[in-house]
């Protein structure tokens, strides 16, 4: 912990960074995101087996990105999002200043996106076990059957967007839910809003998902969505060879079109 | 009208449409029901909850003065969804309306005053009424005095209504738009509303000022009123926020406090200052 | 009415679902579901979760529902008809299993949709909802009914109370018409207390922890705080789980559907931390940045509410702080701005 903080106050005092977002203890047993402005406040930091949550959609909040030059504390997760933000035009390079916490409990710098990159390159990101579990469940259910499960879930859903908020990638300033002329997605959490909903927000997240877990975290319904994005990341790499956050310059697969990409999903 | 339900509009036919400026009409209303509409009375400043069935609700002011009876009048620009509908409807097509809601601007107390009107673009609707209101019982006012300012000749609204107050001897009309904004033709000021107002030297010794615009033309016209001497009790205008419900339930319209559709739309400038920034 | 006492046979709890089925009242309960529990129709004790903490949500949709219907109308040529939507049809239902704070969590909503003008879609569905509440033996740190004048064992807005006063039994406290009503079903199972029961030797500790009233007073000189509102407010994500999770929530929008013969306008709960709640259609927003939205929810429950409606709009339930995917908690929010010092 010591090794944060005096980083972290480091980075403060000589200004390489206006304001490190890292984690800080919280109420019960939680971890919550913490702003460190002043070394005072990056006392606080603390670094744990809990702190699991991706901090870097963070860095597109209009507040805190008003608190001039960000660093951030990041995971698998934080650094590939930061890489999709980077190929979406969100981040550049040398904005971000990224200290990366490595499993053994010491932390790396990232100074450059190629740094990012190369260390991505050799990590494996894929979803976790239990999740490979429930999405080759999934895969194994006939087309009704997983109607059905998915309505069941959808069900539990208040459309309190907690998901649409908490995920790095959902960072629209007008998303396709607010958009009214015309109302594409129905406001009201009835059946069809909800479907429509979650439709939607898995066909904008198809090949820009991360896995990161956090829309499922998000949700106070315990609604598993984030198998929803995951299902659509094999499918995109199979069929464009693309794999989301793992190159700044990337170009994004459903809006590129590339004279040798498959046609076969035309019937 | 159901009784038990705040919500349920009444039915209007759209009887006669005037088209006042580039993406801005004037709907006269009619209840359908005729016994709603003999029922029906209201006061100038108050607003109401107009919809187009199958897109939603909007919130205008009541456009026509309380002194006519038998119909009413909204006048809109487009701007989203409902009135980017209401713009293509017909005369004879059919919409609800909900209201009257908020509080008045209160003429009675004004009665033996002059009063001075500032407005600008397309604020002149809620301003329309109250002037009517008080132009239908001229004798109980001193002088009338009219600024209104728009950005382009185009964009003046009722003109027709603009020509009849010119015309007449017991109103004091100025209209001025924006620099560039004028035609070879235009007989006007050319310049923002403030200036002009500055330039007029109004006098404010027993003077109501009435003051609706945009944002930025209300900042700039403060002032100017202070200079002349008007105390923040005879200075009124109103405010715009979201509106949903316009009964003080859905919670979206509050400045602090202050529900804008049960409290307001209308305020004193003293009323306003206590206000905080949340508009 | 006078509150009377009774005694239940914890054994004769089926009974009672049993009974108001077969009279055909709905019954509305927490039941779980994996991690969550939902408050749902139910057709026996089984399926009733009475040793869950709390819902996840509320209890306020068996009175405002997420999604509601306000208007009804057909569409002909040039003319629409309406359908009168009357508030009067919903059934007489009974909610039951959920916590103290649950029921008095309806007094907010009373006083906001009781306000003149009546909203009838609410009051009509609450007057017809009789409460069946039960005492909470357990608390959790998120827990702070007794800072905003409630308590695990506060009988207001209930109809009737149960508590449990050892493995065998409960104690039953009924405590309006409406609740003495219900009994009345139950009649041959009641027996008479004996002796003074303590009831509150049955309830869960939970702590003071600030003083309501000086939180109301801090929070009403507070709004130019902006630097409290912020550091409060930096880690919040501007996402509804607060609002609908929580019982005195009251915001709504209304939103249009329908088809060629036929539509509907539907009231769906909204929330004043979307970004979209206040935006003007020309693009202005007077609540532009989400610490001035985590104000405004703030200060509507402990400066607004209390001065126009003479009730504070928390329970206390910790339900917001507990569904908050960021750790927004504002137990310790409160407690921070009662620790202001003014000068
Ligand atoms: C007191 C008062 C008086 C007014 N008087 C006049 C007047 O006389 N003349 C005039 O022209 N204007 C007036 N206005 C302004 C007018 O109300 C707005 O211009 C009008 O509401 C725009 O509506 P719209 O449907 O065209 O816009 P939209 O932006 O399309 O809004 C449509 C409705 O849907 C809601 N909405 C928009 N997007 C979403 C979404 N994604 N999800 C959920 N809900 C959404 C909005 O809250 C709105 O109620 C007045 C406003 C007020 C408050
Ligand atoms: S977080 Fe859960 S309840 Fe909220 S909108 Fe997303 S899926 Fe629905
Ligand atoms: S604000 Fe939070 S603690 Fe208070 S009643 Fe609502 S959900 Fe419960
Ligand atoms: S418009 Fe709903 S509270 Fe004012």
């Amino acid at each position: 912990m010591s090794e944060l903080i005096n980083k972290v106050t480091q980075l403060l005092n000589d200004k390489t960074i206006d304001v490190f977002i890292g984690y800080e203890k919280g109420s019960a047993d939680r971890i919550r995101a913490a702003f460190a402005r002043t070394a005072e406040q990056a006392a606080k930091l603390v670094y744990t087996a809990s702190c699991t949550q991706n901090l870097a959609g963070y860095l597109m909040k209009h507040e805190v990105k008003k608190l001039g030059k960000p660093g951030l504390l990041a995971n698998v997760a934080a650094l590939r999002s930061i890489m999709q933000l980077a190929s979406e035009f969100q981040v550049k390079d040398g904005e971000v200043y990224v200290l990366f916490a490595n499993a053994d409990g010491s932390f790396t710098e990232f100074t450059s996106f190629a740094s990012i990159e190369a260390y991505l390159g050799t990590t494996d990101v894929g979803i976790k076990s239990d999740e490979q579990e429930m999405i080759a469940r999934l895969e194994a259910m006939s087309v009704q059957e997983r109607w059905l499960f998915w309505n069941k879930e959808f069900d539990k859903c208040i459309k309190c967007y907690a998901c649409r908020a908490a995920c790095p990638m959902c960072y629209c300033h007008r998303c396709t839910t607010d958009v009214n002329q015309p109302q594409w997605i129905p406001v009201a959490s009835h059946e069809r809003g909800n479907l429509d909903y979650h439709l939607m927000r898995a066909m904008h997240l198809a090949g820009r998902c991360v896995n990161c877990g956090e829309c499922a975290n998000a949700c106070p319904m315990d609604i598993p969505l984030n198998l929803l994005t995951y299902q659509l990341i094999d499918p995109i790499k199979n069929t464009f060879g693309a794999t989301a956050g793992m190159k700044a310059d990337a170009v994004y697969a459903l809006s590129t079109y590339k004279p040798d990409d498959k046609e076969n999903f035309i019937i | 009208m159901d009784q038990q339900n705040i919500y349920q509009p009444y039915l209007m036919q759209i009887e006669k449409i005037t088209e006042e400026a580039p993406g801005v009409k004037t709907f006269r209303l009619k209840f359908t029901d005729e016994n709603e509409g003999n029922n029906f009375s209201f006061h100038t400043g108050q607003f109401g909850e107009y919809s187009v069935f199958g897109e939603g609700e909007v919130t205008f002011c009541v456009a026509s003065p309380h002194t006519r009876k038998g119909y009413i009048e909204c006048t809109f620009r487009e701007a989203g969804r409902v009135t980017t509908e209401l713009a293509s409807l017909n005369e004879g097509d059919t919409i609800g309306f909900r209201g009257p809601y908020g509080n008045i601007f209160p003429i009675e107390d004004w009665k033996g005053k002059n009063l001075l009107f500032i407005a600008g673009g397309i604020a002149l609707p809620p301003m329309r009424s109250v002037i009517w209101s008080c132009l239908d019982q001229r004798e109980n006012f001193k002088d009338i005095t009219i600024l209104y300012g728009a950005r382009t000749v185009a964009d003046l609204v009722y003109k027709h209504e603009l020509a009849e107050w010119k015309e007449r001897p017991d109103v004091n009309l100025v209209t001025t738009v924006d620099p560039g904004g004028e035609t070879p033709d235009w007989k006007g000021d050319v310049g923002f509303v403030p200036t002009i107002l500055d330039r007029m030297q109004p006098v404010s010794e027993n003077t109501i000022a009435i003051v609706c615009g945009p944002p930025v033309m209300i900042k700039f016209t403060f002032p100017v009123l202070e200079k002349y001497g008007f105390t923040d009790d005879n200075v009124y205008t109103t405010l715009e926020n979201r509106m949903k419900c316009g009964l003080g339930k859905c919670g979206r319209c509050n400045v602090g406090k202050v529900f804008v559709c049960k409290d307001g739309p209308v305020f004193t400038r003293t009323q306003l200052k206590q206000l905080p920034d949340e508009y | 009415m006078e509150k009377e006492l009774k005694i239940l046979k914890y054994n004769d709890l089926p009974k009672l679902i049993e009974r108001f089925r077969t009279q055909g009242y709905p019954v509305l309960a927490p039941v779980r579901k994996n991690k969550v529990v939902e408050i749902e129709t139910v057709e026996s004790l089984d399926a009733v979760a009475l040793d869950a903490l709390l819902s996840t949500q509320s209890a306020k949709k068996a009175a405002f529902p997420k999604v509601e219907k306000v208007i009804d109308y057909t569409l002909g040529k040039n003319a629409v008809q309406q359908v009168p939507v009357n508030p009067e049809t919903h059934p007489e239902t009974i909610l039951f299993g959920v916590r103290p704070c649950d029921a008095s969590g309806f007094k907010s909503l009373d006083a906001i949709f009781g306000d003149t003008p009546r909203d009838e879609f609410y009051l009509k569905k609450k007057e017809k909802t009789t409460i069946v509440s039960f005492s909470c033996p357990v608390a959790d740190s998120y827990c702070f009914c007794t800072s905003v004048g409630g308590g695990p064992g506060n009988t207001a807005g209930s109809d009737i109370q149960f508590t449990a006063i050892s493995k065998e039994e409960l104690l039953v406290e009924i405590l309006t018409e409406k609740g003495a009503k219900l009994a009345s079903h139950f009649t041959d199972l009641l027996s008479d207390t004996k002796g003074d029961i303590d009831k509150n030797k049955f309830l869960a500790e939970v702590k003071v922890v600030f003083d309501m009233n000086a939180v109301v007073g801090k929070t009403t000189a507070s709004f130019n705080n902006t630097a409290l509102w912020l550091e409060q407010s930096l880690r919040c994500i501007g996402c509804g789980a607060c609002a609908f999770v929580c019982p005195t929530c009251a915001c709504f929008d209304f939103q249009d559907e329908q088809n060629t013969k036929k539509g509907v306008r539907l009231r769906l709960w909204d929330s004043c931390g979307f970004s979209l709640f206040t935006l003007h259609t020309s693009g202005h927003n007077p609540r532009e940045v989400q610490s001035q939205r985590w104000r405004q929810r703030i200060m509507h429950k402990f400066a607004y509410m209390p001065e126009q409606l003479h009730v504070v709009g928390c329970e206390g339930c910790g339900r917001c702080s507990r569904a908050c995917p960021v750790d927004m908690n504002i137990k310790e929010h409160l407690t921070s701005i009662g620790e202001i010092v003014t000068v």
